[in-house]
């Protein structure tokens, strides 16, 4: 190993001097790192947090209270709460056939996956209008069969999906390469159909990758809002969600109350990375 | 040879490090999967492909002529140049503050690194409206900081905030990951640590620097939610692309529509160079291995 | 390996229980059901329609009334309902909003009523940051150097429109020609600052610090002001009056007409003047309405009031300001 090598360089005046330009270099990255982090996320979030219960808790709680707000939530929880069950099914099944199987068209797909990253939300909102409202491409199946899409929460669920769709596959792919084919392989062996092999031998083993890949899809669905808007018609009680509802708020003068919403989500924000940080840890145990 | 699947990586941090190239080795579709793969194209056309379709149908729907007066059009041509102008600041700046601070969380590891860990998550599991109260909240008319409201500077840091965890996700994982062996062969071979960084570690996480910068771009590019808030929204000044697709969705015009989609197909074009871009990036790793 | 399976048989139990639990609340939101009407509105009357729906709730017919409610730019929520947005009672800044609705969603009598389907009244004034730092004293002040105007976009904005329409007509109540009229209009648009797509939003432009100088409705600078929000208002000496059209739509519930019966009658006119709208009904009681310049006296009377008809009525002055070849439409292209 070269380790001896250095530390006989590292002896002497002029390494010294050089450890000692480096601490330097060292504490002042370090600094201007951190003060950028600092600045730019941390002060700006705990200002919120001051703002939003300067007025006291009472105006706070009162705020949550309201029934406007309450619908706001139960219509976040709700669309959120579906897109995320679709984003995971849809991610494991995809991570699953990406890792394992071989068909032509592997590489394209892989790259529409990652699609939603770059469009922006009001894009996917225009998007999904011109497709699934009774003006649109399907208006006259949706219309003929009653179905209402757009501004209603289907069509919420739609765009909330659109933008969260890459977020558990990429999660759990990385595992599932990292496992690789043996066990299933040895299981498919002893005669194990492919439900079997998933539920006992594949979803064990991505099991941490897909909690974690479950978090980051359910914090973004629930902080949705420029594809929301375009695609809700921002109805209060039916297709306002709770970033739409802060929205809201600042449009007619009450601030205090967009801030105590700002205030719930950004609690939610914290446990969602909570949570995640909870996950890597054990990951990182399990390695 | 087929690179490894994984193109992007999970943003908010990955789990495993990076896979090593190893080629696709895989099963030939049976029919439980052959159906999964079928119902997934399904999925994937109803959803994303066909309503990007609709959006490029739209804006060429009446014909090239309509398209290019709608994207040369004054104001639309100025939002188009100010958000591409700021998403390339944005991403040059945070691909090296995110190598910054990677670095500095990779390889000083200060102490409180678990809570800044946290932090840069912040911006990524915020939903973008409360990103803008954020911002609000600090550099509005009332905030607590100087007051920027409608400045471009107050969309700059804006952008900042959100794309912040990009480069850093991107970059940690090739940071641990480094083989310190030629960094110490350089070291005791003389090199100061600015000319050991720059010729031994840089070559090597250029790739993820240039992966975190691309995502911010893109980012960055279509970010709407952290700006409405905090822009004043005047043409030629602060109105940005999608501010501006947004705006035109409301106007009752005949060709507003159209406006629209074709503004919305030069952001998409613009992605999609990104993430072709993102792709080479991508098949260099793996060929580097 | 139990632990797995009945980890993943817990996993589909609670997927299944959110699938269900989704499914259960959103049927039941979903509907004009129960004691709920969808309501579509231009962006400004929110909070008039709060109260006039906690107002309603109070009475015997409206007991439990809850408003589902949409507010937006009065042309872009036009649009909208034509496309399908479900809509029980819908109330818009300009009427042609509401004939477009005639006969596909809206009954042609819908204006066959006392107050020929208006609900509220108001007047364009000149809002400006407190203590009129500028000294605005009329629509001539606007077209001197160093101010900006805010004003919303009439290719969305019902309001936009009436603003257009005061500072067009202000020129003909002061004795000028048509062509006086548009070179002030021409002056006007020079000075405009601001693409807000509807009232309310460029009310926020305009607080947020955009401009020095907003026209908006009477009724929205007094909202503002009762908010707390540090702006004046002036009512210029000529100005427009707003009539603001409400209905409600085919196959809409009894209880959307029973709600749009109580808005047109004294006590919901009250609860609109509270709010700082002019109520449409003649004998309204006027309480006293903080906010404006004279809370005891809300609703002064301009010297010059013109209205829509006027100038010729909706159907003509649509097209002649607003339509292809409109004037003010010739006056943005260029």
């Amino acid at each position: 190993m070269a380790e001896s090598a250095v530390i006989g360089n590292l002896t002497g005046a002029r390494a010294a001097r050089r450890r000692e330009r480096a601490s330097a270099t060292a504490i002042s990255l370090r600094t201007v790192a951190l003060v950028y982090v600092t600045v730019l996320v941390l002060v700006p979030v705990v200002v919120l947090l001051y703002r939003a219960l300067s007025p006291g808790l009472a105006s706070f709680f009162d705020t949550l209270n309201d029934p406007i707000a309450q619908h706001a939530f139960q219509v976040t929880a709700v669309v959120a709460g579906i897109s995320v069950v679709i984003d995971t099914v849809f991610g494991v099944a995809v991570a699953i056939l990406l890792v394992r199987y071989r068909f032509p068209g592997r590489r394209l797909l892989s790259a529409f996956i990652d699609l939603p990253i770059a469009v922006s939300p009001i894009v996917v909102g225009l998007a999904l209008v011109l497709v699934y409202s009774p003006t649109g491409w399907f208006g006259p199946f949706v219309e003929s069969h009653g179905l209402v899409i757009i501004n209603a929460k289907p069509g919420m669920v739609l765009a909330t999906v659109f933008v969260s769709l890459p977020l558990v596959a990429r999660a759990v792919i990385p595992v599932l390469e990292q496992v690789g084919t043996d066990q299933d392989q040895a299981a498919a062996s002893l005669g194990a159909n492919a439900l079997i092999r998933f539920r006992r031998v594949t979803l064990p083993s991505i099991r941490i990758a897909l909690a974690y890949g479950i978090v980051l899809a359910l914090a973004r669905c629930i902080g949705e809002y420029g594809a929301v808007l375009v695609v809700s018609g921002n109805i209060s009680g039916q297709t306002q969600t709770a970033p739409l509802l802060i929205g809201e708020y600042f449009q007619t003068f009450q601030r205090d109350q967009a801030y105590a919403i700002a205030l719930v989500l950004v609690l939610v924000a914290f446990a969602a990375i909570l949570a995640g940080a909870y996950i890597r840890r054990r990951q990182r145990r399990g390695n | 040879m087929t690179a490894t699947v994984e193109r992007v990586p999970a943003p908010a941090g990955t789990l495993s490090k990076p896979a090593r190239k190893r080629a696709h080795t895989g099963r030939p579709l049976g029919a439980a999967s052959g159906t999964t793969l079928g119902v997934i194209v399904i999925w994937l056309s109803l959803l994303v492909l066909l309503p990007l379709a609709a959006v490029v149908g739209k804006a060429f729907g009446s014909g090239w002529d309509d398209f290019w007066s709608a994207i040369t059009s004054s104001v639309t041509a100025d939002a188009l140049k100010l958000t591409i102008g700021l998403s390339l600041a944005v991403a040059l700046v945070n691909g090296a503050m995110g190598t910054l601070v990677a670095w500095v969380l990779v390889r000083d590891r200060p102490r409180g690194a678990a809570i800044f860990e946290m932090v840069i998550d912040i911006p990524f599991a915020l939903p973008t409206i409360v990103a803008g109260v954020v911002m609000l909240a600090v550099y509005g008319t009332d905030g607590v900081g100087p007051n920027l409201f409608g400045s471009r500077a107050a969309l700059f840091i804006a952008l900042l905030f959100v794309t912040l965890p990009f480069t850093v996700r991107t970059v940690q994982p090739v940071l641990l990951d480094l083989d310190l062996d030629a960094e110490q062969a350089g070291t005791s071979l003389g090199a100061g640590p600015s000319t050991v960084f720059r010729r031994i570690v840089l070559p090597q996480i250029m790739p993820a620097v240039a992966s975190g910068a691309a995502l911010s771009f893109a980012r960055a590019l279509g970010e709407y939610g952290s700006l409405v808030l905090i822009s004043s929204n005047i043409p030629h000044q602060s109105l940005i692309a999608s501010s501006l697709i947004y705006g035109k969705l409301q106007d009752t015009g005949a060709n507003a529509t159209q406006q629209a989609a074709a503004i919305a197909t030069v952001l998409l074009v613009a992605s999609a160079i990104v993430l072709v871009v993102l792709d080479l990036i991508q098949r260099r790793i793996a060929r580097r291995g | 390996m139990s632990r797995s399976v009945s980890r993943k048989h817990s996993v589909i139990a609670v997927g299944a229980a959110v699938i269900a639990a989704a499914l259960g609340l959103s049927a039941c939101s979903s509907s004009s059901s129960g004691k709920s009407i969808n309501l579509v509105a231009y962006s400004v009357p929110k909070p008039a329609y709060d109260a006039l729906s906690t107002a309603f709730a109070k009475t015997s017919q409206g007991k439990g009334f809850t408003l589902s409610a949409s507010y937006g730019p009065s042309g872009t929520q036009r649009d909208a309902v034509l496309a399908g947005q479900k809509a029980d009672y819908v109330a818009f800044s300009v009427e042609p909003d509401m004939t477009a609705l005639v006969p596909d969603k809206v009954d042609a009598s819908w204006n066959s009523g006392p107050t020929k389907g208006l609900v509220s009244d108001s007047v364009v004034v000149i809002t400006v940051r407190k203590g009129n730092p500028l000294h605005i004293t009329g629509w001539d002040d606007l077209t001197k150097p160093g101010v900006d105007i805010v004003t919303p976009d009439p290719a969305s904005s019902g309001s936009a429109k009436w603003n257009i329409l005061a500072a067009y007509s202000h020129v003909l109540a002061q004795g000028g020609t048509a062509a006086d009229a548009e070179a002030y209009l021409k002056d006007f648009f020079a000075h405009v600052v601001s693409r807000a797509s509807s009232g309310s939003d460029a009310m926020q432009q305009f607080l947020n610090g955009t401009g020095n100088v907003l026209i908006s409705y009477e009724d929205e600078a007094i909202d503002a002001r009762q908010a707390g929000e540090s702006v004046d208002y002036i009512v210029p000496d000529q100005t427009i009056l707003i009539e603001n059209p409400a209905a409600v739509t085919k196959g809409a519930p009894q209880l959307a007409k029973d709600f749009l019966n109580f808005v047109e009658s004294e006590q919901g006119q009250e609860v609109f003047a509270s709010k700082g709208f002019r109520p449409v009904l003649p004998n309204t009681k006027i309480p006293t309405v903080e906010g404006a310049n004279d809370p005891s006296n809300p609703f002064p009377q301009p010297e010059h009031l013109t209205t829509v008809d006027d100038l010729g009525g909706w159907t003509i002055v649509n097209d002649k300001f607003f339509g292809d070849n409109g004037i003010v439409t010739k006056i943005e292209s260029s």
